[in-house]
């Protein structure tokens, strides 16, 4: 007889258990670890979703708030705070990472790469940027950030930022290279799918505007710490870092909104994008204009007319304001327009993807469109709720743009599907949430509401406008939740996908679903940018 | 599935050096996004009757910064000579260019805090100025490139003398990375050290 003696029928249940633990605690080693690109992908897709839940919480409360501007519901003292994470949480916590999370996981697959360029950059952008991020949040509630009043706390938020803008700048580094290095061969630039190459854009957007947010935030790191000499202490840290949450920086992180909307246009219409190349004109020019606004930070506001002073003058005025400002709109205008075409030469099917994408496109185009209003100083909007209202618009619609490409690529990535009954009621709820949200504040700016404030008297219906605005956020956080519901059950529990659900073009669709660890088992030669399509019979085009 | 046709898997695109390239574009612009805020204040300062940007009884010490502008260009030299000597196998002289750069890099980093010590510009305290920390917080980056930069020589130097010597793209990013620094230096050298 041993010293132990094992119960016969427990033994086989207790290894099991050991194994199971030893698999999950495998599982965990193997995620933390991963330089899978879809994985890496997934996990800043997984992460900067539920941080919009929690953004979305703050965001309502801001909106409420602002309902009575007489009666307060948060601490006074601590608005500039709850402001702060607001903004920077919806931009740099939420849709930079979120569009670039799907970059991460779909764009080596368009490409016909077995792997991401530098996935250990990646994964490491990863980490950085979710340790960065929490440490944000730890600083803020511990009465860091801007206005806070722990100054160890204050400098904890200034560095967890540029930690934060450290990780999303080395993932946009992986992302450009990739385009730019790692294409099956036949694939030419020309050749590449349009949301690889929004990808490209918007990922050497990032490297030009982050980089510059940087600087400013070592500054006021610096200066805070040590001499508070110039840069306003706790209370400056919005003026110095601000543009990298404003637009035109904005226009930048939604520029994969583009390429996605233009990609599943033309998957739904089962025929090719008209004028390829105007299209890429279209979205690097949307997204050079604005690089180019939000690094050199032009005043570009326009104010004077013409009839009153010197055509120099007006010039010098409307030169800047043009290309920083308009020529956005020429590009969004330019994505949407030939994605319209496109749909009416052929018959759509109308996909949840489809609806998500196209709603996310035009909402994110309407905030250009503000923004180029906001500028004009003769209508008188320039510190009021407008420019948050603009705001809304595009991190709102981008989002919207996001949660359709979830649903688009799902298959490629979990090898599941999200019904798309399910889905579209969803989509129009998150278009009927962004409107709410964001257009009441446009309307409030013209009745000079300020900005960032929650304490103001002005003529009109303030409870309306902010009451609609809080509705918009609380509908946003609905749709948010139930989509994240959605996708968990549908990605895990859902029937199995086929490897080509939506009749695709792109080379993501000639792997399996769920795409398998180096993504295809031969290296395909391509020799147009739409081979699947070439490959399939006719639909009725 | 569809049946693609296949191919052989191309040859690697020069991935590194496109790398290299992205990590120089985002590095220029924090150090164009950290001059501009330099001239935005010093044009502030200089704009009021009688202000000055300089603070009272601190010199700039412009010898050692000159050094270091010409030590930029012996580096540029040197790596340059790396990149000769790797395309013809030459694996002593493509050692000796690498481990120049990298010992004429720490001498640059020297070169930096010499000007440190001889300002003796105080960082915080009473007396300070806006100059004082935008000085620290703007060369002090600077010479975290530096840092990187002579990290990439010892990288590049250990691949190169452990016998990769077929690897030539990294020798050529390695060079790349050091031009871009020695451009970004005459920037910096011009706005801060020149001009004040």
């Amino acid at each position: 007889m041993t010293t132990i003696d094992t119960n016969a029928a427990s033994a086989p249940a207790s290894a099991t258990a050991t194994a199971s633990a030893g698999a999950r605690i495998s599982s965990a080693a193997d995620w933390l670890t991963t330089t899978d690109h879809k994985r890496i992908g997934r996990l800043f897709i997984a992460v900067s979703l539920v941080a919009l839940l929690g953004v979305l919480v703050i965001a309502a409360l801001l909106g409420i708030e602002r309902i009575d501007a007489g009666a307060s519901m948060l601490d006074v003292n601590a608005m500039p705070q709850l402001f702060s994470l607001y903004r920077i949480g919806l931009t740099f916590i939420v849709v930079v990472p979120l569009l670039l999370g799907i970059a991460i996981a779909v764009v080596p697959l368009q490409l016909g790469a077995r792997s991401l360029t530098f996935p250990r950059l990646a994964a490491a952008g990863f980490w950085t940027w979710f340790v960065g991020a929490v440490l944000l949040v730890v600083s803020i509630a511990a009465n860091g950030g801007p206005g806070g009043g722990n100054g160890k706390f204050v400098g904890l938020f200034l560095v967890a930022h540029i930690v934060l803008l450290l990780g999303l700048s080395a993932g946009a580094g992986s992302v450009a290279t990739t385009v730019l290095t790692t294409r099956a061969p036949g694939m030419n630039m020309r050749r590449v799918p349009v949301f690889a190459w929004s990808a490209l854009v918007g990922a050497l957007g990032l490297l030009l505007v982050l980089p510059a947010v940087i600087g400013a935030l070592v500054f006021t790191y610096i200066d805070y710490r040590y001499g508070r000499a110039g840069f306003g202490g706790n209370r400056g840290i919005d003026d110095w870092i601000g543009f990298g949450f404003s637009q035109p920086a904005t226009f930048v992180y939604a520029v994969p909104v583009f390429g996605f909307t233009a990609e599943v246009i033309a998957v739904a219409s089962g025929r090719k994008l008209p004028m390829r190349g105007v299209i890429f004109s279209g979205v690097a020019l949307l997204g050079i204009s604005a690089a180019l606004g939000g690094v050199l930070q032009q005043p570009a506001v326009i104010s004077r007319n013409i009839s009153h002073v010197a055509l120099g003058a007006w010039l010098s005025d409307v030169v800047p304001y043009a290309f920083f400002n308009l020529l956005p709109i020429l590009g969004g205008f330019i994505v949407i327009s030939l994605g319209a075409l496109a749909m009416r030469g052929g018959r759509p099917r109308i996909t949840a993807p489809l609806v998500f994408g196209l709603l996310g496109a035009l909402m994110v185009f309407v905030g250009v469109v503000a923004n180029a209003v906001y500028l004009i100083g003769d209508a008188q909007v320039t510190g009021t709720v407008f420019e948050e209202g603009v705001w809304l618009y595009v991190v709102y619609g981008a989002v919207l743009s996001a949660l359709g490409a979830v649903t688009y690529w799902g298959p490629k990535l979990w090898g599941r599907s999200i019904p798309d009954k399910m889905a579209l009621p969803l989509a129009a709820l998150g278009f009927i949430a962004t409107v709410l949200a964001s257009l009441p504040y446009l309307i409030a700016g013209f009745a000079k509401q300020p900005a960032n404030a929650s304490e103001f008297d002005y003529a009109g219906p303030q409870n309306l406008w902010n009451g609609l605005s809080a509705a918009g956020h609380i509908l946003m956080f609905v749709t948010v939740i139930a989509f994240i519901g959605l996708a968990t059950r549908s990605f895990t529990d859902g029937p199995p996908a086929g490897d080509d659900p939506w009749d695709g073009q792109t080379l993501e669709w000639a792997t399996s679903s769920p795409a398998p660890i180096a993504n295809f088992a031969d290296v395909h030669s391509v020799a147009s940018a739409e081979p699947l399509l070439d490959l399939k019979p006719r639909r009725d085009r | 599935m569809l049946a693609l046709p296949s191919a052989a898997a191309p040859a690697p695109r020069r991935q590194l050096f496109v790398g290299t390239a992205l990590g120089c574009v985002a590095a220029a612009s924090l150090i164009g996004a950290m001059l501009a805020l330099w001239m935005r204040f010093r044009t502030a300062a200089l704009d009021v009757s009688g202000g000055r940007w300089l603070p009272k009884g601190i010199k700039v010490p412009l010898v050692p910064a000159n050094t270091m502008l010409l030590a930029f260009v012996l580096v540029g030299i040197f790596a340059q000579w790396t990149v000769y000597a790797a395309r013809r196998d030459a694996r002593s002289h493509a050692a000796l260019g690498l481990t120049l750069v990298a010992v004429i890099g720490v001498a640059i980093v020297n070169a930096q805090a010499f000007i440190y010590a001889r300002m003796k510009l105080p960082i915080g305290g009473k007396g300070a100025t806006a100059y004082n920390t935008m000085f620290y917080a703007i060369t002090g980056s600077f010479v975290l490139l530096l840092i990187i930069g002579i990290g990439f020589s010892a990288v590049t130097a250990f691949r190169y003398m452990g016998g990769r010597t077929t690897d030539r793209e990294i020798v050529a990013a390695h060079a790349l990375y050091w031009y871009f620094l020695g451009a970004m230096f005459f920037v910096l050298w011009l706005v801060v050290y020149v001009t004040k």
